[in-house]
């Protein structure tokens, strides 16, 4: 049973001039984590926008739980807990005063949901006093999260909740969410770290208001058409230079401690080929070897195919 | 690779009340070098990167920016700097040419100067079509190598990138890293943050950053030999899980 339908969406802004959804459809089941995956500008906040009531789409239907995010916008804004990209509480309330505040907007108590946010908020309760504005950006995300949760919606839509947020903190915001999708909640959340797109169930990948590909992030890296390899070697920007340069590779870019590398069809045994090459070039060091290809790889493929 | 040395700070610490954001930080960075500065929200990176930017005086210790001290010379190391964030890098509502003339102007160069570095600038960049469009309408590629072009603009001796690539598209954010490495070529020591723990393998050296004290310091290679990581992403893992201080202090 889908939980949100998002049906040939069409999105423009600025009489327009810029069109921020192209033709978008998606749905996410029921109790799933689903994730859209892509860069700043995207679309993913008009996405967003559209689902929780914000905003209206110049086409295409949206639905919510069942609802139409048109007609039924009122239905939506009950079950649906909504935390923007950007900082959204009051900064000039306390912690403990944005919670009662969020709970109190949505008719009930922070006591009488407290089991669900417990977790999180325990991590916060130390600075309950402390005006929001003057929080700590992992700190503010957490608080964010609770005034999301704190009168239990059955959807979460979570926009860029990691964007700026280390590496430690971002693998136990993800532990969370898998937290609460136990509890049976529907999550929505987006982001531009590709590595984050594992954690999810379903992705769709976004860039210039169009989907790139919709799957389980095992399929869209299983279905990456060509067999990728890693390669290095003791001078990697020589090494970057020198495979850009050569006709018998395809694709070449940066991959961490590694460079990725594709090769054009026709040449056998690659592997004896491109040592050679490189030898040649007066690299030492060389290690080759074929890597599975990431849900990054199969981003950046898809862009470049998209031009 | 010359070895003159741009960045030398030493016990360098920041307190605000009895809270030691920053405490004792001694490292040193040589001219042309790729430096990382990583750590964990609330470990000290910003307060840190503020006080070698000349925006924020020391607690105690000693740093120098481009020959300059941090405690008297703050309005030089500012001229001799250049500063890019993700969050703040250029105004929206001005267009290409009016953002570089602007920040040209900010940085200290003289009519003359600008004029030309301008013109450079815009060619370099392949934007002479788009030098009186209003920099919102900019694609986010070119608005954040725009961003760096204008950072650089004076010819510092040291560019302050702080999370430079967040949150931006994985082509982008590798062009992005072509800039750097060309940057560098010409000698201007590059200074940058970053939660991209794969971009951490591209630094000649980096520093992690723990609980205000700098935990680790060397090269990508050292690091993870040290640690027994096969990635960066390990070892900042290693590294930044022992911090026990709460990033806000109640």
């Amino acid at each position: 049973m889908s939980e949100v339908v998002f049906d040939r969406i069409v999105k423009t802004y600025q009489r327009n001039s810029i069109r921020a959804l192209d033709d978008v459809s998606f749905s996410a089941d029921r109790g799933s984590l689903f994730g859209l995956i892509g860069p700043d500008g995207a679309g993913k906040t008009s996405i967003f926008r559209i689902l929780a009531t914000l905003t209206l789409p110049d086409r295409g239907q949206a639905r919510v739980s069942g609802w139409d995010v048109v007609k039924d916008y009122s239905k939506i804004r009950q079950v649906v807990g909504y935390m923007p990209g950007r900082f959204s509480l009051y900064p000039d309330l306390s912690v403990g005063e944005n919670l009662s505040f969020f709970a109190a907007l949505f008719n009930t108590t922070v006591q009488a949901n407290y089991d669900l946010i417990k977790d999180i908020y325990r991590q916060i309760e130390p600075f309950k006093k402390r005006r929001a504005g003057a929080l700590s950006g992992g700190m503010k995300q957490k608080l964010a999260l609770c005034c999301a949760l704190i009168h239990r919606p059955s959807i979460l839509f979570l926009d860029e909740p990691t964007t700026g947020v280390d590496a430690v903190s971002r693998k136990e915001f993800w532990q969370t969410l898998g937290n609460l999708r136990k509890q049976g909640i529907t999550i929505l959340v987006s982001t531009p770290y590709m590595d984050e797109a594992a954690r999810c169930e379903n992705i769709a990948l976004i860039q210039n208001g169009k989907i790139l590909s919709i799957n389980t992030p095992q399929k869209i890296a299983g279905e990456f058409p060509e067999t990728l390899f890693a390669v290095r070697s003791n001078n990697m920007s020589g090494l970057l230079r020198d495979l850009r340069g050569m006709s018998g590779i395809g694709s070449c870019y940066t991959f961490g401690e590694f460079h990725h590398i594709t090769f054009r069809q026709g040449i056998e045994n690659p592997q004896k080929w491109l040592v050679g090459e490189l030898e040649s070039k007066h690299h030492h060091e060389i290690e080759f070897m074929q890597v599975q290809p990431t849900i990054e790889d199969c981003f950046i493929r898809l862009m470049k195919k998209d031009e | 690779m010359n070895s003159r040395t741009v960045i030398r700070t030493k016990n360098l610490t920041k307190r605000f009340g009895s809270f030691v954001a920053v405490n004792h930080i001694s490292f040193e960075v040589s001219a042309g070098e790729i430096f990382g500065f990583l750590g964990a929200n609330g470990a000290g990176k910003t307060t840190a990167m503020r006080m070698l930017c000349g925006l924020s005086r020391p607690t105690e210790g000693e740093a120098e920016i481009a020959g300059f001290d941090v405690y008297r010379q703050q309005e030089k190391i500012k001229k001799n700097i250049g500063y890019m964030s993700q969050k703040f890098s250029l105004y929206e509502d001005l267009t290409v040419y009016e953002n570089i003339r602007f920040f040209g102007g900010i940085y200290g160069l003289r009519p003359r100067a600008l004029k030309e570095k301008s013109k450079a600038l815009i060619s370099r960049l392949g934007l002479e079509n788009e030098s009186n469009k209003l920099v919102r309408s900019l694609p986010l590629g070119w608005k954040q190598k725009l961003a760096f072009s204008v950072a650089v603009i004076h010819d510092p001796g040291i560019v302050f990138l702080d999370e430079p690539t967040g949150g931006v598209d994985p082509i982008t954010r590798r062009q992005f890293w072509d800039l750097i490495y060309e940057a560098a070529g010409r000698g201007i020591t590059v200074f940058v943050s970053t939660h991209y723990m794969d971009e951490a393998e591209y630094f000649n050296r980096l520093s992690i950053m723990v609980d205000g004290e700098i935990a680790a310091l060397d090269s990508p290679s050292a690091l993870k030999q040290k640690y027994h990581a096969a990635s960066m992403d390990e070892v900042f893992f290693e590294l930044a899980r022992r911090a026990v201080r709460q990033s806000d202090e109640p």
